[in-house]
């Protein structure tokens, strides 16, 4: 809780949701999912960014036998071209969390900037930039990727521009609406009496206040870039020249390391996929689930129905 | 009145829908520079006269906007092109692959929607106990996995008991009515229980939020208050108004459904819609991959037609 938020003039107005600086990092410290989902995303973090001085070998050299047995010198063994897959699997993370950040930053600028508008504005404005939210909505993504992609040709640039401009419209519905219930907040309106421009009162007033919201939303969202790019390397749209991990499946799919018996050039990266996206995932959904009042107020611990204890769990209880 | 109205807005936006991912269909495909149909005309050596025939033959030397107008004419008759692979019609080519694709995503999807509604009522009622931990830890497992890579890890599980590859035994000559169906029942096990495994972790993780979200109405509590039976309140109180919002995100995962298809039927080679996506990408087959956009796209819009109009029977306070 920030001292400005202490000061009696501020406190005096009884603003519904409180001070939210900090519900982030306070969300991921209190529960334990969370942290650990924290936790997870950030040593892959590390071990991506650090691939070139940590990875073993040169995820471009071969170094031992097509299809090798993991062994200690190679703990995942070898992939069908001899290359060691511990350092595969760490430079293609670097591509796949790259194309994950990159793409949910332009899909964030997208569909923050029209959520923001649309509910700032409101009026004409929000009518017209929700009905196109809606239209993108309901066309599904993944075929349009896919022909976008293939139309577009191959390369690491324009998956991250096809993934980003697909995914904003759950982002720019709910900031929208969280944006519509801040805008009518009396300090908003106390700030436009004093004659803030919108530019103000958007960046100072009504940002920080959805900030969590956009931060769950981000988290969520480069879950899905990430799976959406394992997805169109694995129908031969990835970049040829980079590995990611979906390039690593694909080539493991193709060179029928199944059919050899190599599963662990198979079932290693997907594990390393599916908790990057878990981790987002209980990150995510943990603040989103901090932010939601309705839940909140679950007042009954619904089997024994037993009243829950309301006080003692910290700045988010109501 | 009211109602009529709502079903009126519902049926206009699926028509707009539907007209604007016919252009978006239109544009994508001739109006981007460099793309498919302008490299026809492009034969390395050719003499002007060629390319101007070539683009004659395809239309090409009429403006856009004339393309587009004989495009929307062309579709409006049904006829969607030739694709380039085996010079059927693509419609005809279309007809065939979702004839293959329908049974499999319907039983995928029925055995995702029956144990994910369970699992996820399930886990909201004992919300705070082991059960809950357990269920949600495993929906979560198999909402993250790729799609792709779970049906390859079913095929590694199931290599050698049950077949892993395509729609039927060709080895099998002049088979009975039932081995046909044993066989076809074979086939369509594993890519449907990856698709029911991907969508059970979500089904279920939708059902939890929406009965976790109601078991904290006053209403719930009011029933509790009057000492009706848990079960009851379950049931009559808490379950038939989280059904609302289930059936809408059920709705919207549809979309979901068709990445999946288009994935799963590549690692079983299931000669479906999404299998014939995956061939039209590879050989670059666009008349195929236009019209397999185009039937993927309006099938997704119906169906949240449907959805829309099913909430609207569902909840008569909607009016909008």
């Amino acid at each position: 809780m920030s001292v400005a938020a202490r000061e009696p003039g501020v406190v005096i107005e009884q603003v519904p949701i409180r001070s939210r600086r900090g519900l982030v990092w306070q969300t991921i410290r209190k529960r334990p999912s969370a942290l650990l989902g924290a936790t997870v995303l950030l040593a892959v973090l590390l071990a991506a960014l650090l691939a070139p001085v940590l990875a073993p070998y040169d995820p471009h050299e071969q170094v031992g036998p097509v299809f090798g047995h993991p062994s200690w010198s190679h703990p995942l063994g070898l992939d069908d071209g001899g290359i060691d897959m511990v350092s595969l699997l760490m430079w293609g993370a670097r591509v796949s969390l790259l194309v994950g950040f990159a793409a949910t930053f332009v899909s964030m600028v997208i569909g923050g900037t029209i959520g923001l508008t649309a509910g700032y504005f409101g009026g004409r404005t929000d009518t017209v930039l929700m009905r196109i939210t809606d239209y993108f909505l309901v066309i599904p993504d993944v075929p349009l990727m896919i022909v976008v992609a293939a139309i577009w040709g191959p390369s690491l640039f324009h998956i991250i521009i096809v993934i980003g401009i697909l995914l904003w419209t759950s982002t720019a519905r709910v900031l929208r609406a969280q944006v519509k219930s801040v805008r009518e907040r009396v300090y908003v309106k106390r700030a436009r009496a004093l004659g803030a421009g919108h530019t103000r009162i958007v960046f100072r007033h009504v940002l920080p206040q959805v900030a969590p919201l956009l931060i769950a939303n981000t988290v969520l969202t480069i879950a899905v870039a990430i799976f959406d790019e394992t997805a169109l390397a694995f129908l031969g749209l990835g970049d040829p020249s980079r590995i990611s991990l979906g390039k690593v499946i694909e080539n493991a799919f193709q060179r029928a390391a199944i059919s050899t018996g190599a599963w662990w050039a198979i079932v290693p990266p997907g594990v390393l996929v599916a908790t990057i996206i878990l981790a987002c995932s209980l990150v995510g959904g943990a603040i989103e689930d901090a932010l939601n009042p309705r839940l909140r107020v679950a007042h009954l611990a619904a089997r024994t129905f037993k009243l829950r204890p309301l006080v003692g769990r910290g700045p988010e209880a109501v | 009145m009211k109602g009529a109205d709502y079903v009126l807005k519902r049926l206009a936006f699926a028509v707009l829908t539907v007209f604007i991912a016919v252009t978006i269909n239109f544009a994508l495909f001739r109006l981007a520079p460099g793309s498919a149909v302008t490299n026809l005309a492009r034969v390395p050596h050719a003499t002007p006269e060629t390319r101007l025939a070539l683009k004659r033959q395809f239309g090409l030397d009429k403006s856009k906007f004339e393309q587009y107008v004989i495009y929307l004419q062309q579709l409006a008759h049904g006829n969607l092109g030739l694709s380039f692979a085996n010079s059927q019609p693509v419609s005809h080519n279309l007809r065939t692959a979702l004839i293959n694709t329908i049974p499999m995503v319907f039983l995928g999807t029925l055995f995702a929607i029956v144990l994910g509604t369970l699992t996820g009522i399930v886990s909201a009622w004992r919300r705070g106990t082991l059960t809950e931990g357990a269920t949600v830890t495993t929906a979560l497992g198999f909402y993250s996995m790729p799609t792709h890579w779970l049906g390859l890890m079913l095929v590694i599980l199931f290599a050698g008991v049950l077949p892993t590859g395509g729609m039927s035994n060709e080895f099998l000559i002049n088979p009975s009515f039932w081995t046909h169906v044993e066989d076809l029942g074979k086939h369509i096990f594993l890519p449907a229980l990856t698709l029911g495994l991907v969508l059970f972790g979500e089904y279920t993780l939708i059902v939890r939020s929406a009965m976790l979200e109601t078991l904290g109405e006053d209403y719930v509590l009011t029933a509790r208050a009057k000492g009706l039976k848990p079960w009851a309140i379950l049931r009559r109180h808490a379950l038939r108004n989280a059904l609302l919002p289930i059936s809408t995100l059920v709705a919207l995962s549809l979309g979901y459904i068709v990445a999946g298809a288009i994935l799963i039927e590549t690692v079983f080679s299931w000669p479906g819609i999404g299998r014939a996506v995956y061939d039209a990408v590879l050989q670059r087959d666009y008349p195929m991959l236009q019209g397999a956009f185009l039937v993927l796209t309006v099938s997704v819009v119906l169906f949240n037609l449907v959805a829309d109009l099913l909430y609207f029977k569902l909840d008569p306070r909607i009016t909008e």
